[in-house]
């Protein structure tokens, strides 16, 4: 099966490139990233503020399972409606360096559209760290459930 | 169509990654597989239909008999660091997507 969802991170490069193909029209592609009540649906996040528009800004605060508190922001550097957003993205008290991120919107067909997402790390070793964020909590949930497994045979 | 199982949960597993190193050198039959393993002959099938559904193993009828091996290019997937990120990316946009259904026949 084809994967729908693909992602380009050539080696030895500070930058990597998402790319997606959605069963949508370009319209309510875009309106899932500028309307506050549809991000937080899909992202699991709260929106304290998006401005969507040049020069705007935007915070989101996410909770974890434990209620420990994650806050993301970033300022919004170019909007087009339907065509492209340009922004940055900082993950708040972590030593990651901000990132900036291009999207890219197109109309494939009447009912299906494609984002391209480009994304401009500080250095290679964040970029990689980066991707190997989710990496690490797979090994560590995987390790979990084992530590569950066997308390229970105790 | 079968849900895609996750791949860690699939390797989460000891039993698991033991049929995986078995089969990592020679294709072989449920059967052979199972003599290998204390654990109840439909346990083991189990473990099989997880592995294959995740598709860690990949089955090839020969005659009679199925024999399973390595997916390698699966393995080597997994190997890959960067396969849990695209997941996180896939699955977000999923749910973009269902959303955004939905927003469209209710408006």
């Amino acid at each position: 099966m084809e994967q729908k969802t693909k992602i380009n991170a050539e080696e030895g490069k500070q930058e990597l490139v998402i790319t997606r193909e959605f069963d949508l029209p370009l319209e309510l592609l875009f309106k899932a990233y500028t309307d506050p009540g549809i991000v937080e649906q899909w992202m699991g996040t709260k929106v304290l503020k998006l401005e969507s528009k040049k020069h705007g800004s935007y915070q989101f605060e996410t909770t974890d399972a434990k209620g420990n508190k994650y806050g993301f922001n970033g300022v919004i550097h170019e909007f087009i409606p339907n065509q492209k957003i340009t922004k940055t993205f900082e993950m708040d008290h972590t030593p990651f360096d901000v990132q900036l991120e291009f999207y890219e919107f197109e109309q494939l067909t009447d009912d299906t559209s494609k984002l391209t997402m480009h994304v401009l790390y500080r250095s290679v070793a964040l970029r990689d760290q980066m991707l190997q964020l989710p990496f690490a909590k797979g090994i560590n949930m995987a390790h979990n459930r084992l530590q569950d497994i066997v308390s229970k045979l105790k | 169509m079968n849900l895609r199982r996750d791949v860690f949960q699939a390797l989460a597993d000891p039993t698991r990654r033991a049929i995986l190193l078995l089969v990592a050198s020679q294709a072989m039959t449920a059967g052979a597989i199972a003599a290998n393993f204390d654990t109840a002959r439909p346990t083991v099938s189990k473990h099989l239909q997880i592995l294959t559904e995740c598709e860690l193993l990949e089955q090839e009828q020969n005659g009679r008999e199925i024999y399973y091996h390595i997916n390698a290019k699966k393995m080597k997937e997994v190997a890959d660091f960067i396969e849990p990120f695209r997941k996180m990316w896939d699955d977000r946009f999923n749910k973009l997507e269902t959303i955004m259904k939905k927003y469209k026949t209710k408006n």
